[in-house]
């Protein structure tokens, strides 16, 4: 075999960009066949929002997923869960959300998100030990269980709620948009991206600023390795299967706000567009999980604009373009 | 000699397989005990089951007179077990400090013990910042090492260390072996490369079939070429 001796240069490590200009790439093909400039940027804007959400929802699931490879079919259940549980804050303090001051708004909208991410995250404890942990490296149980925690949830959900759609009006001064010449963005859309960007910078800096951080890149790539040196990855499992579930609260409390509704199967159509996201994005890769949440809302919502009867298939359609291309995601972390 | 490591009777299953079929060995404190055998015999399943990653469906394993055989990896590695696999299994997405900085796991990098560690392999401070993926295999086997004897340990199990590396990686690595046995460690040591064994080895076990069948002096066992080839189908002259 060849081997490096000290002194030779190391090659450098390619950076890999194709999957981050995937996005832009996208973006620009689309100018042209959508033909308004302005409606291009609204769709844009739209996109990036829905892909934030999206990423915020998924985040955690991926992180599940690659560390310690749990198929968590009941992952919408928390995204149920937060968006109930804030109307719990909300509903009491409507005439604050009705109030157009943005301080008002945000003093009622905070404490609801954290609610919610603190119910939503308690509840995956009790999912992960209740549910998931007597059946570890058995997919099918795996399956079986977790979809079965879902049936149970949204029952629930029904049963505390009852089953109509319950209204979670947007606060007033996040309705409108903001005019740039003859292009509106939604204000709330704005709220949405800086949030979701937050989330991910927040994320990004854990894992590759901290040991914890370290020992969750590490489990993901081989847990087995990561226990011989004397960590317990399951306690690890169950702090990042928490805060995934917290993230999934809080991505429910915003989906929430964004189609002005709560109902108990509110997850059900989101689930497969993030089980796609994780899917497409590598399993375990927070940057894959970015890029391929802002992936396919581009193309839900430029699909849903260019070719409304193509808008149900379109991202399946993407998925087998990625794995064609890619097969283990756009960015492989696991060997699975 | 005390023994640091024991095993009684201890039985291994893999699925439907016995891969253990009463395993019963010992690994004096302070000295190398090499495991050696054919491809299949069992060595690999040894060393998983001493660390926990399979459990041993029976027998005895004590370490320091304690009983571990039912104990869970981390807290068997806790207990100054370090593992070195077959597979080397660095963290490819991590640099080589952060596996490092990871391997030490009671507190930050002890600089003496890295400069000790870097006289051997001065490649890994030269990589200190590159990721371990984009290392060679050599360089890889180096820093599964060092990540192995980054803290002191009571016993280090590695699993085949020379296998597929050029010659004067080999070298480099028994010199670090020889240097880490000299400062007191005790190794159980899998080792296909019969001049590694024969250079590092005070004690060996002889494996076939998930058995030990030959224990003795490794000076004893690198002398008998007639016994070589019986246990192992060939002799170390062979491969000088």
């Amino acid at each position: 075999m060849t081997d490096l001796a000290a002194t030779d240069p190391l090659p450098k490590p390619k950076r890999d960009l194709a999957p981050i200009l995937l996005p832009v790439a996208l973006a620009l093909l689309m100018i042209p066949l959508i033909g308004s400039t302005s409606s291009w940027l609204t769709l844009t804007a739209a996109s990036l929002a829905m892909g934030m959400m999206i990423f915020i929802m998924a985040s955690g699931l991926t992180l599940v997923f690659g560390l310690m490879d749990v198929l968590n079919f009941g992952h919408g259940a928390f995204i149920a869960v937060g968006a109930y549980v804030a109307t719990l804050v909300l509903a009491p303090f409507a005439a604050s959300i009705q109030a157009d001051l943005l301080w008002m708004n945000l003093a009622v909208l905070a404490p609801a998100a954290l609610l919610s991410m603190a119910v939503s995250g308690a509840l995956g404890l009790v999912v992960e030990r209740v549910l998931i942990l007597p059946v570890y490296g058995q997919h099918l149980k795996q399956i079986l269980m977790t979809t079965g925690g879902l049936i149970v949830a949204e029952q629930t959900l029904y049963a505390l709620w009852g089953p109509q759609i319950i209204p979670m009006p947007l606060p007033a001064s996040l309705r409108g948009s903001f005019i740039l010449g003859d292009v509106a963005i939604a204000r709330y859309r704005v709220l949405a991206m800086l949030i979701g960007l937050t989330v991910f910078i927040a994320i990004q800096l854990v894992l590759n600023r901290t040991k914890l951080g370290l020992l969750i890149r590490a489990g993901v790539e081989n847990r087995e390795m990561v226990e011989a040196l004397g960590y317990r990855i399951r306690r690890l499992f169950l702090g990042v299967f928490m805060t995934g579930s917290a993230l999934a609260g809080l991505g429910g409390v915003m989906w929430a706000l964004y189609r002005e509704q709560v109902h108990a199967s509110m997850s059900d159509d989101l689930t497969v567009l993030i089980f796609i996201v994780v899917i497409i994005g590598g399993l375990g890769s927070i940057g894959g999980c970015f890029i391929g949440a802002i992936l396919v809302a581009m193309v839900a919502n430029y699909g849903g604009f260019l070719v409304p009867k193509l808008a149900l298939v379109s991202n399946i359609l993407l998925m087998v373009a990625i794995l064609m291309w890619r097969p283990r995601g756009l960015y492989a972390v696991t060997s699975r | 000699m005390t023994d640091l490591l024991k095993l009684s009777a201890v039985h291994t299953h893999i699925g439907r397989y016995h891969i253990l079929q009463g395993i019963d060995l010992a690994v004096p404190q302070g000295q190398v005990t090499m495991l050696l055998g054919r491809n299949g015999a069992g060595k690999t399943t040894t060393l998983r089951t001493i660390m926990g990653l399979w459990q041993a469906s029976r027998g005895e394993i004590t370490l320091a007179g304690m009983r571990i055989e039912s104990l869970a990896t981390p807290d068997i590695a806790r207990l100054g077990v370090g593992y070195v696999p077959e597979s080397m299994a660095v963290f490819s997405d991590l640099t080589v400090k952060e596996n490092l900085v990871l391997a030490a796991r009671d507190g930050p990098l002890d600089d003496t013990q890295l400069d000790w560690i870097f006289g051997f392999f001065p490649a890994l401070r030269r990589f200190w910042l590159s990721r371990a993926g984009s290392l060679s295999g050599g360089q890889k086997q180096m820093l599964s090492i060092a990540r192995a004897i980054i803290e002191p340990r009571k016993l280090l199990l590695i699993d085949e260390p020379t296998k597929g590396l050029a010659p004067a990686i080999v070298m480099a690595l028994i010199e670090c072996l020889k240097e880490i046995k000299r400062k007191g460690a005790t190794i159980l040591l899998v080792e296909q490369n019969f001049f590694a064994a024969r250079e590092l080895g005070d004690n060996v076990l002889v494996m076939d079939n998930g058995t030990i069948v030959h224990r003795g002096e490794m000076a004893a066992l690198a002398a008998d070429v007639p016994l070589q080839e019986r246990l192992l189908g060939l002799s170390l002259e062979a491969h000088q």
